[in-house]
């Protein structure tokens, strides 16, 4: 059984109100999403701004209630908890924000803010929890010592670790992870991304990452969802997805992504136009209006999210006809094997070599 | 690059001079030069001093904090010894800059087009009809749809992307010489990041502007540029034809950044990671900035700083160990 299932979730903000209060417009933020996530893996759910995907993850987390569709976690309705469930499922879900900087409370010490969630939910008795939060901290690669400080005195990575280390103290199942590398410099963004994959494994943690990056989503995802204004356009295998884009929006997506590669040959899907409102998506197929492979049949008629056997799925009324994505893909690439050598010097000594043996209590590390 | 630069920087220093009187150094001993029609880019990850160094070209930094030595020869000019009425005739007109936020480099307050029409007069002067109509013409450039209509409306009307372009129509008003791009697409979603650099390609092409790129994405280097210079602490530590950057870097540095990117073509286990801090600005340490996170770090590293050497022609590395394949082979 798959640890959260999601169907047909809706969500439509009143945009506009009479003066009466009335709602008269509607952005229709998410429009019809399914997915399943299993235990201990990644789904990624990728796409433009305002496609819905923030919105997607706080749904799921029950932060704002959906207008329809249902969500169960380890088989329980999540919109039918009550008051009290409800807090006892933020134990098994949690969820760490974009930018460390807004996230964490500036008037509380380290300490403070990975003690609260211990306290609020009662986890630990009040004498063990400076040790619980001691631990915490070496579990995210920070030194103990530092619960005495305050979030202004840390950089944005370390931060993010602290961030990281307070959705841990719950010990959860699930953590969404909202743009978590988004606002870090790119060597600080390596360390991150290697901490989440390397806590993931020894602690069996599900994860949904939501990004505009695929090139971050192909280092960390198992699945892939593609949302374009409210909807999934595509979902698949992250090595599925990637080695062949199905949807002319995720082709163009990939496309876009600038190389490290000079010399890399490919052609550049360029979208024209606007990305179109929310408020007032076009009718048909909602990518009409920017794909180059648009028909008269796109603009009328919705196409449906078809999945083959593999359960690759992409909702495009023309995937059959496309044409091949060899020239939109890189090349294979990689360093050159000195350069290789030279890389992996940086790569010797993790910050998880110094921290391994340490568990969640409570939870069994994974076996990889 | 050509025998006479357009713009050449030579051993320019920058500090900062705080209120509790510690001295920050911003920039030190940093060479550059980019010939007409070429585009540079200026790579390193926040605080190295990239942003700094182009607002000291466009004598944008504050006269009373700020400390600048060295030379910035531009068209004849020194322009850190050129007068600020001099320096006002330049800028939107020889020397132009896009900065990275459309929203907040923009005034809300005036329409679009009052905003351009403003910079021509300002430069050219003529009617504003004329201006005008220069304005609807610059906005076609850029691709922006029905210019005509567009060019009254208020920056809030319109969305990032089409902000940044009528960024970039502004800046290219006066047919600048040299354009400064601070992370023009760094707050763009992705396609449209693609459509803005293809835009800029575009326009080099057309105008022959030269163009200094300065960005933290390596994949946008890799895009654009003809050579990149790295920043780390304030220093530029390494310089090369960007093929070669991408192919045989010769700076622990940028190896580090190369290999902490993901990428699509391949995908590592574990992505490399640069241990470590940037050292503190206002005691730097007494030899390599980057000897206390470099994995190939001597005894002779923390002692003298590494000067700035050549490597191969056109390639530079400030750093006592290049070439780096000796150290692997």
């Amino acid at each position: 059984m798959a640890l959260l299932e999601v169907q047909d979730l809706v969500k439509h903000f009143v945009a506009e109100r009479s003066l009466f209060g009335r709602a008269r417009a509607h952005v229709k933020a998410v429009d019809g999403v399914s997915f399943s996530l299993e235990a201990g893996k990644t789904l990624a759910l990728v796409g433009e701004s305002g496609c819905g995907k923030s919105t997607v993850s706080r749904l799921v987390l029950r932060l704002i209630e959906p207008d329809a569709g249902t969500v169960r976690f380890d088989g329980r309705d999540l919109l039918s908890l009550d008051a009290n469930a409800l807090r006892a499922f933020r134990r098994e879900a949690q969820i760490i924000f974009q930018d460390p900087y807004a996230s964490l409370n500036p008037r509380m010490t380290v300490g403070q803010i990975l003690t609260e969630p211990l306290a609020l939910h009662d986890l630990v008795p009040p004498t063990q929890r400076r040790g619980r939060v001691a631990e915490l901290l070496r579990l995210v690669g920070l030194e103990p010592r530092l619960e005495r400080r305050y979030p202004h005195e840390f950089s944005g990575g370390q931060r993010q670790r602290i961030a990281i280390a307070r959705a841990l103290a719950v010990e959860p199942k699930l953590i969404v992870c909202d743009e978590p590398v988004s606002a870090l410099d790119v060597s600080i963004r390596s360390q991150i991304l290697n901490l989440l994959r390397e806590l993931q494994d020894r602690l069996g943690l599900a994860y949904i990452f939501v990004s505009h990056d695929l090139a971050v989503v192909k280092h960390i995802a198992d699945h892939v969802a593609v949302m374009n204004l409210g909807q999934i356009v595509e979902t698949a295998e992250a090595d599925a997805l990637f080695a062949a884009p199905r949807h002319p929006y995720s082709r163009a997506l990939l496309s876009a992504i600038p190389l490290p590669q000079p010399k890399a040959k490919r052609t550049t899907v360029l979208l024209t136009g606007e990305i179109p409102s929310a408020l007032n998506p076009p009718a048909g197929c909602r990518f009409h209006t920017r794909c180059p492979f648009v028909v008269e049949r796109c603009r009328i008629e919705a196409p449906e999210l078809l999945a083959d056997s593999a359960g690759h799925a992409a909702a495009c009324h023309r995937t059959a006809e496309l044409p091949s994505t060899d020239a939109i893909l890189p090349a294979a690439g990689g360093f050159s094997p000195a350069l290789a050598k030279l890389v992996a010097a940086f790569s010797r000594k993790t910050e998880g070599a110094a921290v391994s043996g340490v568990g969640i209590q409570g939870t069994a590390p994974t076996t990889t | 690059m050509s025998a006479t630069p357009l713009i050449e920087i030579k051993d320019l220093r920058i500090r900062f001079h705080g209120d509790d009187g510690r001295i920050t150094h911003a920039v030190d001993s940093v060479d550059l030069s980019v010939a007409n029609g070429a585009t540079l880019g200026l790579v390193g990850e926040s605080g190295c001093g990239k942003s700094v160094t182009s607002l000291a070209i466009m004598g944008l930094l504050p006269k009373r904090s700020a400390e600048i030595s060295g030379a910035i020869r531009f068209e004849g000019l020194d322009l850190l010894k050129t007068p600020d009425q001099t320096l006002r005739d330049l800028r939107g007109n020889r020397l132009a800059m896009i900065f990275q936020e459309p929203m907040t480099s923009l005034n809300p307050s005036l329409t679009i087009g009052e905003q351009i029409i403003e910079t021509i007069q300002r430069h050219r002067g003529g009617s504003r009809r004329n201006a005008r109509e220069r304005a609807i013409e610059l906005l076609r450039r850029v691709h922006i749809p029905s210019p005509e209509r567009r060019i009254d409306e208020f920056p809030h009307k319109l969305s990032g992307g089409m902000r940044q372009r009528v960024m970039i129509a502004m800046a290219l008003a006066c047919d600048p010489r040299l354009l400064i791009a601070d992370e023009p697409t760094t707050a763009l979603d992705v396609t449209l990041q693609a459509q803005i650099l293809e835009l800029m390609r575009e326009l080099k092409a057309a105008s022959g502007a030269a163009i200094i790129l300065i960005t933290h994405d390596l994949g946008v280097v890799a895009e654009v540029c003809d050579e990149v210079a790295v920043m780390y602490a304030g220093e530029i530590v390494e310089r090369a034809p960007v093929d070669e950057l991408f192919s045989a870097p010769q700076h622990p540095y940028t190896v580090g950044l190369l290999g902490s990117i993901p990428r699509l073509d391949h995908r590592p286990e574990q992505l490399a990671t640069i241990e470590g801090m940037v050292p503190n600005m206002a005691r730097l340490p007494a030899g390599c900035r980057f000897a206390a996170r470099c994995p190939f770090v001597l005894d002779a590293c923390t002692r003298a700083p590494p000067p700035l050497l050549q490597v191969s022609p056109g390639h530079l590395s400030r750093c006592i160990r290049a070439p780096l394949e000796r150290l692997v082979s």
